[in-house]
């Protein structure tokens, strides 16, 4: 039965996401309001990672393999 | 990083004081929530505005709305919107004496602070680290309670008339002689109340014409007596010789603003123990600039009375020098000596002069004679005149109880501000939920302690101020560091880096280098 002390580590961990962005002095429905605020703008950015990061970083890593590599190899 | 200042010999034994850079990410994120708070706050002010939502602060009536203002919504912003929602920490009833440990009255608000109600219930032994009971003098038995009791039987509790008046009693006389001796001055005056002191005694002293230089920190009573005495005030940066010797030089030579005269006078502005920071004045740098630049220095000892110098005479003892050099020592009784009340020492022509032309002396109610006695009995015992050394021993526990508490906070990783020697112990929060969130957790865990946010601090550097006491015996000052440990993990609070490598054996102050890892 050792779920507790994981589920205390959570409730640690959004009793200080409460500390940091002052939530914790807001009241109940400003909470949620903030809590929903924050979690689309959280959930966006992941999206945004997941949609965007891996083209990125393949189009970043065949740039510079051309600058460096420069050997004759076509990309056609 | 700690710094030992050996200038030119004038400091006989190391001055460590030490005040830790805010971390940047603690910094930003604490904009970040005050950003936070500040939306919301936009937010419920629209909501009240357009009667949304019921407003409970001070409005006023119906048949008044076309005059002028009469409340600032603005400048109130700050107060409704985060004081409000934290205010359970501040102005808790307490209903014993505030000694080691004190019983406080339970309330809880159903209406998220505008309103409290008591349950009823009343919590017994909060272990006290916020009052100024830096000797243990606050009883309610003992000597001091039955001499002011006797005289409580034999004079009364009211005065019903100013010094000036018929409110001289011989009391007072007695009360003024003793505190001219404890101090080793030529003469001293005891008023009714410690802010009055400062604010009314200031504007008799200098006028139109003088220069007063005042310390960056200085508190609201002194900046109260500067401004209603109508001098010049400059502000030099917290205890900062360099400033202070600029500002003298160029008082000295470019004279008044406009007309170039010399100035009738020059004082300057300092405070023993400063109690927001828990620095102590570099008081040896100051009277010699003072004798250089030849001005008056007023020493404001409201903390320090009792609570520094190996006999408990304050700052100038502290550093061992000589209390002629100070112009005027101004202190309270509130603090080391379980009173209320302050006092004013000095040369005996300047007391005269306060006598007749202090504002104070002339129109406010002179002390109460218990709480005299008080004084002279907490006094005498301080002195060793009583026949005892509990004086002694009280000075010297408040001394170790220092230096333990703060080793051990600075071991445990805290930021805490302020000199090795003082008993004020400012340790930082910066971030305004854990202001609230640290009072609370705090009383939950049976200890009381007082948190400080904006405007007595600057705006991201609030913190919680710890007052040790003599009355503190180690067990509980044990307690009271596994609490804020505990509290310190919780609320993710331990923000150095500097970690001190934990002692074994060794006083404090021989190793202090050595120690410190970065």
């Amino acid at each position: 039965m050792d779920i507790k002390p994981v589920k205390d580590y959570f409730y640690w961990l959004y009793y200080q996401y409460l500390l940091i962005t002052c939530s914790y002095v807001l009241e109940p429905w400003e909470q949620s309001m903030f809590h929903t605020v924050t979690l689309t703008v959280f959930a966006m950015v992941v999206y945004t990672a997941y949609v965007f990061i891996p083209i990125h970083v393949r189009l970043a890593f065949e740039f510079f393999s051309q600058i460096f590599g420069g050997q004759p190899e076509s990309t056609v | 990083i700690h710094h030992i200042v050996h200038n030119g010999g004038l400091y006989k034994k190391p001055f460590n004081e030490a005040f830790e850079e805010t971390p940047m990410l603690v910094a930003v994120l604490t904009y970040v929530g005050y950003g936070v708070l500040t939306l919301f706050g936009y937010l419920r002010d629209f909501l009240r505005q357009w009667k949304i939502e019921k407003c409970q602060n001070a409005t006023e009536r119906e048949e008044q709305k076309d005059f002028v203002p009469l409340y600032q919504d603005f400048e109130n912003f700050y107060n409704r919107n985060l004081y409000m929602r934290i205010r359970d920490s501040w102005n808790r009833p307490i209903c014993s004496v505030p000694g080691a440990k004190v019983d406080m009255m339970e309330r809880v608000s159903h209406d998220y602070n505008w309103t409290f109600t008591y349950t009823g219930r009343v919590i017994k032994d909060i272990i006290n680290m916020g009052s100024y009971n830096y000797l243990g003098f606050a009883q309610n038995t003992g000597a001091c309670q039955e001499a002011a009791a006797k005289v409580l039987s034999q004079y009364g509790a009211g005065v019903c008339s100013t010094r000036q008046e018929m409110g001289n009693l011989d009391k007072h006389e007695e009360l003024e002689k003793l505190i001219a001796r404890f101090l080793g001055v030529e003469s001293a005056m005891a008023y009714g109340m410690g802010f009055a002191t400062n604010s009314m005694n200031i504007p008799a002293l200098v006028g139109k014409g003088c220069l007063i230089l005042s310390d960056e920190l200085n508190h609201a009573s002194l900046v109260l007596g500067a401004r209603l005495s109508g001098a010049t005030i400059r502000i030099f940066k917290h205890n900062n010789m360099q400033s202070l010797e600029k500002l003298l030089k160029d008082a000295i030579v470019h004279g008044q603003p406009r007309t170039r005269r010399p100035w009738k006078k020059i004082l300057i502005l300092v405070e023993g123990i400063y109690s927001m920071e828990g620095s102590i004045v570099r008081l040896p740098e100051v009277i010699a600039l003072k004798k250089k630049y030849k001005s008056y220095l007023y020493l404001d000892e409201a903390h320090s009375i009792g609570a520094l110098g190996p006999s408990g005479r304050g700052v100038v003892e502290y550093f061992g020098l000589n209390p002629e050099d100070v112009d005027v020592m101004m202190g309270t009784f509130t603090k080391s000596f379980g009173a209320a009340g302050g006092y004013i020492g000095g040369k005996k022509e300047l007391i005269d002069y306060l006598r007749t032309y202090s504002h104070s002396a002339v129109y406010a109610t002179s002390l109460s004679p218990p709480v005299v006695e008080q004084i002279i009995t907490s006094m005498k015992c301080i002195m060793g005149e009583d026949g005892t050394t509990f004086g002694k021993e009280c000075v010297q526990q408040l001394a170790e109880n220092t230096r333990y508490f703060r080793r051990r906070l600075k071991e445990m990783g805290f930021i805490i501000y302020g000199n090795e020697d003082s008993p004020v112990v400012p340790l930082m929060l910066y971030m305004p939920a854990k202001i609230g969130a640290f009072g609370r957790e705090m009383l939950k865990r049976n200890i009381g302690v007082v948190v400080v946010g904006f405007p007595a601090t600057p705006i991201i550097e609030s913190r919680a101020r710890f007052c040790l006491s003599a009355a503190h015996t180690k067990e509980i000052l044990d307690t009271a560091l596994k609490e804020i440990n505990e509290v310190g993990d919780l609320l993710q609070l331990k923000y150095s880096r500097h970690r001190l490598v934990p002692l074994l054996d060794r006083p404090f102050d021989e190793t202090t280098y050595e120690e410190t890892e970065d």
